[in-house]
C-alpha cells in the first residue's frame, strides 16, 4: 500500500505538516540571509519587532493581512471546485476600478457607510466580470483556466494603465491616478480596536475592510461546507467524473465558483483603494493576488487557516519592511523568496514529508 | 525616412525581441511535450539572466556567463522535476513557486553583492556577445532592397541569435526523428504505454525538463549579456508567459513555435515603433493595445475560434505507476 492513502489524524494533516513546511521554508531563507552576511536570528527578531513591536506595526500587519484574506479566499474557493485561479491579481485590479468608480460617484453626497456596501458590490461585480470570461472559456470551450487567467492578468494591467493614463487621470497632473476621494469615499480606520488594547494605531491604514474580510471568510465557510452549491463544488473538485454521474451541473458550477472567486479577489481592492490611499493608483494590488496562492495553500484552503496564514504573510510583509530598513543589505524582496519557498514546500512538495510522517505515526501507534 | 527603412528597422527589432521567446518557447515545448507543464519558464529565464550577468562580470567571459546561465536554469528545472515528477506535486504550483523565488532572490543577492538596487554592474564589451558582421555585409549594403535587409537584419546579430534559429530545426529533428524524441512525445500522451514498454517514465521526463532548462538558460543569457549589458531587476517582464502563449499558439510544434514567437516579437516591435504615432483612419492607437494583443490573441485561440489547440494528453498529470 502506498503511503498516500494512509489516513493521518487532522492535527498532523492540518497542523504539523504545514508547520514543518513553514519551518523548512524559513530555514532556507535563513540560509540566504546568512549567505548575504547577516545574522538570521537578528533578522528574525527584527521581523517580529517590526510586525508586533508597536501598535503601528500591528496595524500595518493587519492591513496587509486584510488584503491577503480576500485573495486567499479567492484562490481557495476556486481550488475547492478544482480550478487553479492564478488570476486573482488581475481580478483585484479590475475590482479596484469598480470600487473607485463607486467612490468617485458617491463621495460627494453620502457618508462612508452608505458608499461602502455599494463599493463592495461594485468591486465584487467588476472582479467577477473579469473572472467570467476565463470561467466561460474553461466551462464551455475547454481552454485551460491557468493560461487564460494569466493572460487576463496582463490584459487587466494594460487596460488599467490605459484608463489611468488617458481616462481617469486628473487633468493637469502627471501621476497616473484618480483624484483623492472625499471622506464619503474613504473607509474609516479601526483605531478604536487598538485603543481597546491600550496602544495606538499611528499612521497604519488598518481599516473597516478587515471586518468585511472576516465576514467574507465566514461566508466562504458556510458556502463551501454548509450549502448545496458548496457540495457540488467540492464534488467537482475531487472527481469531475463522479460529479457528472451525480448529475452536478458541470459548466454552471465552474462558472459560479469562478465568479465568486473573482468577486472575492475584487473586494480586496476596498482595502488599499478606499481604506488606505483613497485613490486608484497604478499597480495598487502589488502582488497580493499572488500572495493569495501561498496563503490558500498554507491555510489548507480552509477560511480559518487562511485567516492565520494571511496574518502570517502580513507579518512577513510588515516585518520585511522593517528588516530592509534596519539591514539595508536585505531588501524587501526577501519576502518573495520566503513566499516562493512556502508555495514550493506547502503546495508542490506537500507529499514530501508525508511518508516519513506516516512511518513515524504508525510506529507511534504500535508502541 | 522612407518606408523601406522603417520596414527594415521594425524587422530587425522583431528579430531581436523574438530570440528570448524562441528559446523559452522551445524549452516549454520539450517540457510540455513530455507531460510536464512549466509555468516556471519566466523564473528560469530571469534566474539564468542573473547568473549569466554575475559570472560574465566576474570572469569577463561571455561564454562562461552562458555556462552559468544554463547551469542555473537546469538546476531550477531539476527542482521542478523533483517536485512534479518524483513527488507527484502540482506542476503549476511548483512553477509559480519558482517564479516567486527567483523574482525575489535575484534582487536580494544583486543588492547584497553589488549594491546597485538589484542590478549588476555594466558589463565590458568582452563579457558580452558581440554582433557578428557576416561576410560581404558592408560590400552589398548599398544595393537596394537586398542590401539593407542583409546588412541590418540578417547580418550584425550576435551568435545566440543564429543559435536560436538553428535550435528550431534541431528541436524538430530531436522530437520527430530520434528515438528519444519519439519516446518523449509518447510520455506526454500516454505514460502508461511507455512504462509498459519498459522505459522509465520518470527518467524520460527528467531528461525533458533538463532540455527545457538548457534552452531557458540560453534565453536568460541572451537577455542579460547579449541584448543588454547587465542584469536589470525583473528584466524578463512576462516574456516567459508570452513564450507559453506562443507555445499554445503554435499548437506545441517546433516550426510554428518560431513563427508564433516572431509574430509576438513583431507586435512588441510595432508597439515600440507606434508610440505616439498616428495610424491612418484610426488615429493614435494606445500602446497598451499592442501590449495586450498577444494575450488577447492567445485567449481567442484557446477558445477555439481560430483552430483548436490540443495540449499533450497527459500534460499536468503526475504519473503514478500503480495504486
Amino acid at each position: 500500500m502506498s503511503t498516500a492513502s494512509v489516513p493521518l489524524p487532522n492535527w498532523i494533516n492540518y497542523g504539523l505538516i504545514p508547520l514543518l513546511n513553514l519551518i523548512v521554508a524559513f530555514l532556507i531563507s535563513g540560509f540566504v540571509v546568512w549567505l548575504i552576511g547577516e545574522s538570521p536570528l537578528a533578522a528574525l527578531s527584527l521581523l517580529i519587532e517590526g510586525a508586533f513591536g508597536s501598535g503601528e506595526g500591528i496595524g500595518f500587519t493587519l492591513y496587509y493581512a486584510t488584503s491577503f484574506i480576500f485573495t486567499g479566499l479567492s484562490v481557495a474557493i476556486a481550488i475547492h471546485a478544482g480550478l487553479f485561479n492564478i488570476g486573482s491579481e488581475g481580478q483585484a485590479y479590475i475590482g479596484g476600478l469598480g470600487c473607485a468608480l463607486v467612490a468617485l460617484a458617491l463621495d460627494n453626497y453620502v457618508p462612508w457607510y452608505v458608499t461602502m456596501p455599494i463599493a463592495v458590490i461594485g468591486a465584487g461585480l467588476f472582479g467577477a466580470a473579469w473572472a467570467f470570461i476565463p470561467a466561460f472559456l474553461q466551462a464551455k470551450r475547454g481552454s485551460h483556466i491557468v493560461i487564460t487567467t494569466i493572460m487576463f492578468n496582463y490584459i487587466a494591467a494594460a487596460l488599467m494603465v490605459y484608463l489611468l493614463v488617458h481616462v481617469l487621470i486628473v487633468p493637469g497632473k502627471m501621476a497616473p491616478e484618480t483624484r483623492t476621494f472625499l471622506e464619503g469615499g474613504q473607509l474609516p480606520k479601526l483605531g478604536w480596536i487598538m485603543t481597546m488594547f491600550g496602544s495606538k494605531l499611528g499612521a497604519a491604514p488598518f481599516n473597516v475592510s478587515f471586518i468585511i474580510a472576516l465576514f467574507a471568510a465566514w461566508f466562504v465557510w458556510v458556502l463551501v461546507w454548509r450549502s448545496k452549491l458548496g457540495f457540488d463544488m467540492r464534488t467537482l473538485g475531487m472527481s469531475p467524473t463522479a460529479a457528472d454521474y451525480a448529475g452536478t451541473p458541470h459548466a454552471r458550477t465552474i462558472i459560479i465558483a469562478m465568479l465568486l472567486s473573482g468577486a472575492l479577489a475584487g473586494m480586496m481592492a476596498l482595502n488599499p483603494v478606499m481604506g488606505s490611499s483613497a485613490r486608484l493608483q497604478v499597480e495598487f494590488v502589488g502582488g497580493a493576488g499572488f500572495v493569495g496562492i501561498a496563503v490558500s495553500l498554507m491555510g489548507r484552503n480552509h477560511p480559518l487557516g487562511i485567516i492565520f496564514a494571511a496574518i502570517l504573510f502580513g507579518t512577513l510583509y510588515q516585518g520585511g519592511d522593517w528588516i530592509s530598513f534596519e539591514m539595508p543589505n536585505i531588501t524587501r524582496e526577501m519576502i518573495l523568496v520566503i513566499q516562493g519557498l512556502v508555495i514550493l514546500f506547502a503546495g508542490a512538495l506537500e507529499y514530501m514529508f508525508r511518508p516519513a510522517m506516516v512511518h513515524l505515526y504508525q510506529q507511534f501507534q504500535r508502541a | 525616412m522612407d518606408y523601406y527603412d522603417i520596414f527594415i528597422n521594425v524587422l530587425s527589432s522583431t528579430v531581436r525581441l523574438s530570440i528570448p521567446l524562441i528559446f523559452t518557447a522551445l524549452a516549454g515545448l520539450f517540457s510540455e511535450r513530455a507531460g510536464v507543464f512549466d509555468i516556471g519558464l519566466e523564473g528560469k529565464m530571469l534566474g539564468s539572466a542573473f547568473a549569466a550577468a554575475c559570472v560574465a562580470y566576474l570572469t569577463g567571459s561571455a561564454w562562461i556567463g552562458l555556462g552559468a546561465g544554463v547551469v542555473c536554469s537546469v538546476a531550477l528545472s531539476l527542482v521542478h522535476g523533483f517536485a512534479s515528477i518524483t513527488n507527484r506535486g502540482n506542476q503549476i504550483i511548483s512553477g509559480v513557486a519558482i517564479n516567486f523565488f527567483i523574482a525575489g532572490i535575484t534582487i536580494v543577492l544583486g543588492q547584497a553583492w553589488f549594491g546597485q538596487g538589484g542590478r549588476t554592474p555594466q558589463l565590458p564589451p568582452d563579457a558580452r556577445f558581440a554582433p557578428i558582421i557576416l561576410p560581404g555585409a558592408d560590400a552589398i549594403r548599398d544595393i537596394p532592397i537586398i542590401g539593407p535587409l542583409y546588412a541590418n537584419v540578417i547580418s550584425g546579430n550576435n551568435i545566440l541569435t543564429y543559435l536560436a534559429f538553428l535550435a528550431v530545426p534541431f528541436s524538430w529533428w530531436v522530437l520527430y526523428r530520434t528515438r528519444f524524441g519519439l519516446r518523449l512525445r509518447a510520455v506526454g500522451e500516454n505514460p502508461g504505454a511507455v512504462d509498459t514498454a519498459g522505459i522509465s517514465v520518470a527518467w524520460l521526463r527528467y531528461r525533458a525538463v533538463m532540455c527545457a532548462g538548457i534552452l531557458c538558460g540560453f534565453s536568460g543569457t541572451y537577455l542579460a549579456i547579449a541584448q543588454s549589458a547587465a542584469f536589470i531587476k525583473d528584466m524578463s517582464a512576462g516574456k516567459g508567459y508570452i513564450a507559453l502563449a506562443a507555445l499554445v499558439f503554435a499548437k506545441w510544434k517546433p516550426v510554428p513555435v518560431m513563427f508564433a514567437c516572431l509574430l509576438f516579437g513583431f507586435l512588441d516591435a510595432l508597439a515600440n515603433f507606434m508610440q505616439g504615432k498616428q495610424v491612418p483612419l484610426i488615429g493614435q492607437v494606445p500602446v497598451q493595445v499592442f501590449q495586450a494583443l498577444p494575450y488577447i490573441l492567445t485567449c481567442v485561440l484557446l477558445a477555439g475560434f481560430i483552430g483548436v489547440a490540443i495540449p499533450p494528453k497527459a500534460g499536468g498529470v503526475p504519473y503514478t505507476k500503480e495504486r
